[in-house]
């Protein structure tokens, strides 16, 4: 039985007005859902109702701004439905970009900070260890808690936004210590540290773990390297595409596990399942799904690419030029993409051929011309939305391969430390 | 098998209509065109099914955030699935309906089942569900 204080229920009742009034009608009905007895407070929410889909998106947000919505904590945004500025570039229809430009006003009127990113945990809205948040975007969700230890549950479009208005969240799940310990260990075992030294490996972990966790949170053990943020970033990404993770915990490496025991708060796990390397191939070979050497586009950063993405990318391309018929885009953030200009590493991306498409991604935006058909890219959540999303067939590779078939115009990789044992 | 199913109404509400049963769960955005309510995601066994106006029996989402978004569009366009019964409570599931009541004053009923009762369902049966949160084998 939900209990509300006097503050939830005034906002119910209207005293605060009709927007709070809407949203905590929503969160109330919600947290039934949940079984909340209580609703508590948060400190900094993302938004990944931005992204525009249609008639039904752009109302419910042009209903909550006209009411006179606004956030009641420091509240990014998630990618949009258009690049603002870039659009006219590509195939997308007018009319889509009027609309979808009339839904990122939306939530701007609302007072939130124009982040327009997927990676809102690589900008100056980075929330801290234990902070309650509520975080839509789900790989957002898996890195805050995950890799921060920040806390959120897993919140779907429509709910983020009324979080944010409210201030408040059904004090249920990820949110509360008791429910974020490990449920499942899935062990590496016989995995060699040249393969976890690979650029795609943890890409291709968060794949398979997030098939095998299902609804569990899995604790990952026998990690031997030391991920970059952004492998952590993209093993998040693969882990909430494949399967729902919202919070995982890899030993030695996040900061909810530095030991087994602490990942799993002393409890003994549910199911303990081993990660082969066979099991990684298998895995890493579901990413792709074309079969030849055509290549039409190379596409990176799902989620957006980051600074440190940016200073990789640079010296593989310096001094070279993508192939005349094979388009190279980079997704990312404008705060990003400056950051990038500033530190001289977008000039040879930028003389190499490549497009950067700016608050959005190819996923949110239709922006492919239907000549393209064939993909690559070092991206886990691209490879497996793109396939049914925009009826494309994906190669997946390291940032080194995508390169390469860039240049040389044709699918390009080196597999050597897949294939050996 | 049962004629009738005591299921919990998550979201209450009735419903008729032929199931449409996986026992993989399903992303909706990336796996859900609301424009026609068939199922896309390559991924999935149920890949090219028509799921608008069935009763749709999914253990529970995963994926994307964006799957009570494209929910939503699919109850404004009328391609929705006419009920979702799930194992377990999904959230996802559960504010889609809630906020199409909202904005359209159109919900559909979200159903919690144990796992053997959904296990027991089958696609193409005929099912009513009541305001309850029984479903009922029709013609049984």
């Amino acid at each position: 039985m939900l209990t509300l204080t006097d503050g939830d229920q005034a906002m119910l009742d209207g005293d605060r007005g009709p927007a709070p009034q809407l949203a905590m009608s929503i969160l109330v009905r919600m947290a039934d859902v949940y079984g909340a007895t209580a609703l508590m407070d948060i400190s900094q929410a993302h938004i990944d109702s931005t992204i525009y889909l249609g008639d039904a998106t752009l109302e419910f947000a042009e209903r909550l701004a006209a009411l006179g919505a606004r956030v009641a904590v420091p509240t990014s945004l998630n990618v949009s439905g258009v690049d603002e500025c870039g659009w006219k570039d590509w195939a997308v229809a007018p009319e889509w970009a009027a609309k979808a430009a009339r839904q990122m006003l939306a939530y701007e009127r609302m007072g939130a900070v124009p982040t327009w990113t997927c990676a809102p945990y690589q900008t100056h809205m980075r929330p801290v260890f234990g902070q309650q948040i509520a975080w839509g975007e789900s790989n957002a969700i898996a890195f805050a808690n995950s890799v921060i230890g920040a806390r959120t549950e897993r919140y779907p479009d429509l709910l983020d936004i009324c979080c944010a208005i409210t201030g408040r969240v059904p004090a249920v799940g990820l949110h509360l210590t008791e429910h974020r310990a490990g449920q499942m260990l899935l062990r590496l075992v016989g995995v060699r540290q040249a393969l976890q030294q690979d650029d795609q490996f943890f890409a291709v972990l968060g794949h398979l773990v997030g098939k095998l966790a299902e609804d569990r949170i899995p604790v990952i053990d026998g990690v031997v390297v030391k991920p970059a943020e952004d492998h952590l970033k993209a093993f998040a990404a693969a882990a909430a595409s494949s399967g729902r993770v919202a919070l995982f915990h890899m030993v030695g490496v996040t900061p909810e596990a530095p030991t087994l025991d602490a990942a799993f708060h002393g409890r003994a796990p549910e199911q303990t399942l081993e990660i082969t390397t066979a099991l990684l191939r298998a895995a890493r070979a579901e990413l792709t799904t074309a079969d030849g050497r055509e290549l039409d586009m190379v596409i990176l950063g799902s989620p957006h690419f980051s600074l440190a993405e940016f200073s990789q990318l640079a010296p593989l391309v310096t001094g070279r030029h993508a192939h005349p018929r094979v388009k190279f885009l980079v997704t990312s953030s404008r705060l990003m993409k400056e950051h990038a200009a500033e530190t001289g590493v977008l000039a040879p991306i930028v003389a190499f051929g490549a497009q950067i498409t700016l608050d959005t991604c190819i996923l949110a935006s239709p922006m492919l011309p239907p000549e393209i058909r064939t993909l690559m890219t070092n991206s886990a959540k691209y490879a497996y939305y793109a396939p049914s999303l925009l009826n494309t067939r994906v190669t997946f590779g390291s940032l080194a391969d995508c390169v390469r078939s860039a240049i040389e115009g044709r699918v390009v990789r080196d597999e050597s430390v897949w294939l050996t044992v | 098998m049962k004629a009738i199913i005591a299921g919990r109404a998550i979201v209450a509400g009735e419903a008729e209509g032929d199931a449409l049963v996986t026992g993989d769960a399903l992303s909706f955005w990336g796996g859900y065109d609301f424009h026609t309510g068939e199922i896309i995601d390559r991924h999935h066994p149920l890949a090219g099914v028509l799921a608008a106006g069935r009763i749709l029996a999914v253990p529970c989402s995963k994926g994307s955030s964006t799957t009570t978004a494209v929910l939503l569009e699919a109850v404004r366009a009328g391609t929705a699935p006419a009920a979702i019964v799930t194992t377990g409570v999904d959230a996802f599931f559960a504010l889609a309906s809630i906020v199409a009541d909202v904005m359209y004053g159109k919900s559909f009923p979200v159903i919690a089942l144990d796992a053997a009762d959904f296990a027991s369902l089958q696609t193409g049966e005929r099912l009513t569900i009541e305001a309850s949160g029984v479903i009922r084998r029709t013609g049984f």
